[in-house]
């Protein structure tokens, strides 16, 4: 008795920095946000309780819905092509073969750079005169003056950032395919032969539904990822032209930093929070039910 | 046998793709300063010079600043990350604990609400006490991103250890600190390894924690002052080559660390997104 008391508390002893950490690190902050969105804020002045002011202003706030309906469409607009692009690349490297054992580490190796830092190499190939996609294009004759890419145009802007972010982020999806491909019984796959499955029908029939969850998975992972693009805005447009390609974090960050607006950008923030919530919750739901 | 060649071609096509901006940028970054400014750019360099990195040796505070700022803060993120989290996974996998799956729960509080709501909070309460414009500050940041998914494989990881190896070593009549540094440590290698990897290349990469928390240009880490060097004009325009150099100096960690570790990258991948 006295033996698992005294584990017990050692245990605890364990648990103990990393519980505390959490709690001022994250616990913490979290709190202080919900108190901050309650109040009118901006460092000069201290803060004043507005209630749900801080809510409602959002509602009516064209650039709250302007920053918010971009960030849809890039999420809606990127997350089809991370995904089947992403299986596509699976099903053609998922065999065990050199060449595409070696296909697999090299379509990886822009995940593991940074977004930031990809971007940054991005907004070089896109610039105007500078950069060498305009020079490729130029040279095959596809345009006859060097395309504008960046933050004059908020679709044209949109398609050359989500070029860039496929480009970075296609072998997350791709890696985790392969490994729910890789994890059908060669049984279901020899069974599917002998009953005269042809290659598509191979595809459809076993391995897709098979790897169903996986999909979903990184469907979602992909969903959230695009609902806090930050970065690659931040770099390559800078949220031009006119905000109209400032992202949600974009956003939030903007009124925190720049404009002080301190409440208001934690109202933003917890917004953003909830929305992200709701995908989050679907995911561990999803992954909690495959270890059962 | 034609379609070996079909997939064949296709794979080394994609490859290309894949790789031809890394390739691109690494050249430009050996352009010599005339040649790295030119409009429109040349593909390939007529003359090779190291002048683009030079400029960036000396670009503000220095590269070397920049580089232990960005170093000194992804090594902090480390031994923090497992500080915490080693103990943590410990406790959690092997002791009798009351209330343990809800103490799991709120340890998991930061993969349910995303870090990028919670900077600015964060950020008053660092300026308060002067973490401000610290490496350890923005390490703290980092630790708190990455203690979720590390705490999740560490515990797992703790968990598979084989009881008669615990029980072996409670005979000898070692202590749980014993126990944890001779028996559970040297089998749970992978998993550190794995913490310590994932640790490191979030920490290097991260931009939106830096860019709230470092106000000072002189700590600034790497993607920070790439960042900034990119609206800086110098003759004119972007330093175009200074900027390929740092670029450059930025993936080479990190694609070192797959290629080397590659087994854990991915093994952590699995099981980071299984959560």
């Amino acid at each position: 008795m006295y033996r698992s008391r005294r584990r017990r508390l050692v245990g605890l002893a364990y648990l103990a920095p990393a519980l505390i950490f959490v709690l001022v690190f994250t616990g913490y902050p979290l709190g202080q946000m919900v108190w901050m969105s309650l109040h009118n804020w901006s460092l000069i002045s201290p803060p004043r309780w507005v209630g749900l002011g801080n809510y409602k202003r959002a509602l009516a706030d064209h650039q709250f819905w302007v920053s918010f309906v971009f960030t849809l469409k890039y999420t809606v607009l990127i997350t089809p092509i991370l995904i089947v692009g992403g299986y596509l690349l699976a099903l053609l490297t998922a065999a065990n073969a050199p060449l595409r054992r070696f296909t697999r580490t090299v379509v990886f190796i822009p995940v593991v750079i940074g977004l930031g830092v990809s971007s940054l190499l991005w907004y070089w190939l896109f610039s105007p005169t500078s950069g060498v996609i305009n020079r490729v294009l130029l040279d095959l004759g596809v345009i006859s003056q060097p395309v504008l890419w960046l933050g004059v145009d908020d679709d044209v802007s949109n398609a050359a950032i989500i070029a860039s972010v496929v480009w970075k982020v296609i072998g997350f999806g791709m890696i985790l395919f392969v490994g729910a491909i890789q994890a059908i019984p060669s049984e279901v796959i020899e069974a599917s032969l002998v009953d005269g499955a042809g290659r598509r029908q191979r595809v459809t029939r076993v391995i897709l539904p098979l790897t169903r969850r996986t999909i979903l998975l990184v469907t979602l992972v992909s969903v959230i990822g695009s609902l806090l693009a930050f970065d690659q805005f931040y770099i390559m447009t800078a949220g031009q032209p006119e905000n109209q390609t400032a992202t949600s974090v974009f956003y939030v960050y903007l009124n925190s930093f720049p404009y002080l607006k301190l409440g208001y950008g934690a109202a933003l923030s917890l917004v953003l929070a909830v929305t992200i919530l709701i995908f989050t919750v679907v995911q561990l739901l999803l992954t909690r039910r495959s270890e059962a | 046998m034609r379609r070996g060649y079909l997939v064949g071609a296709v794979c080394l096509a994609i490859c290309t793709v894949m790789v031809m901006p890394l390739v691109v940028s690494v050249l430009a970054s050996l352009k010599p300063t005339a040649e790295a400014a030119a409009a429109p750019p040349t593909y390939v360099p007529h003359g090779l010079s190291f002048e683009s990195y030079e400029r960036l040796w000396d670009y503000q505070a220095g590269l070397p600043t920049y580089l232990l700022n960005s170093l000194g803060t992804a090594l902090l993120t480390i031994v923090v990350t497992l500080l915490l989290t080693v103990p943590a996974g410990y406790a959690l996998a092997r002791f009798p604990i009351p209330g343990k799956e809800v103490i799991f729960v709120v340890l998991l509080l930061a993969l349910i609400v995303p870090y990028q709501a919670l900077l600015t909070p964060m950020f008053l309460m660092f300026a308060r006490i002067g973490l401000t414009n610290s490496l350890l500050g923005l390490a703290i940041v980092h630790a708190a991103i990455q203690l979720p998914f590390s705490l999740y494989i560490l515990r797992n990881s703790f968990a598979a250890v084989p009881r008669e190896l615990e029980e072996a070593a409670n005979m000898d009549g070692a202590s749980s600190w014993q126990s944890l540094v001779r028996v559970f440590l040297p089998s749970t290698v992978p998993a550190i390894v794995t913490v310590a990897l994932f640790a490191f290349i979030t920490s290097w990469n991260e931009f939106l924690g830096a860019l709230v928390m470092m106000s000072r240009s002189d700590k600034f880490t790497l993607p920070l002052i790439l960042a900034a060097a990119r609206t800086e004009t110098s003759l004119g325009g972007t330093d175009w080559g200074m900027l390929q150099a740092g670029i450059t100096i930025s993936i080479v960690p990190c694609i070192f660390v797959y290629l080397l570790l590659q087994r854990y990258y991915v093994s952590g991948l699995m099981s980071g997104a299984v959560k």
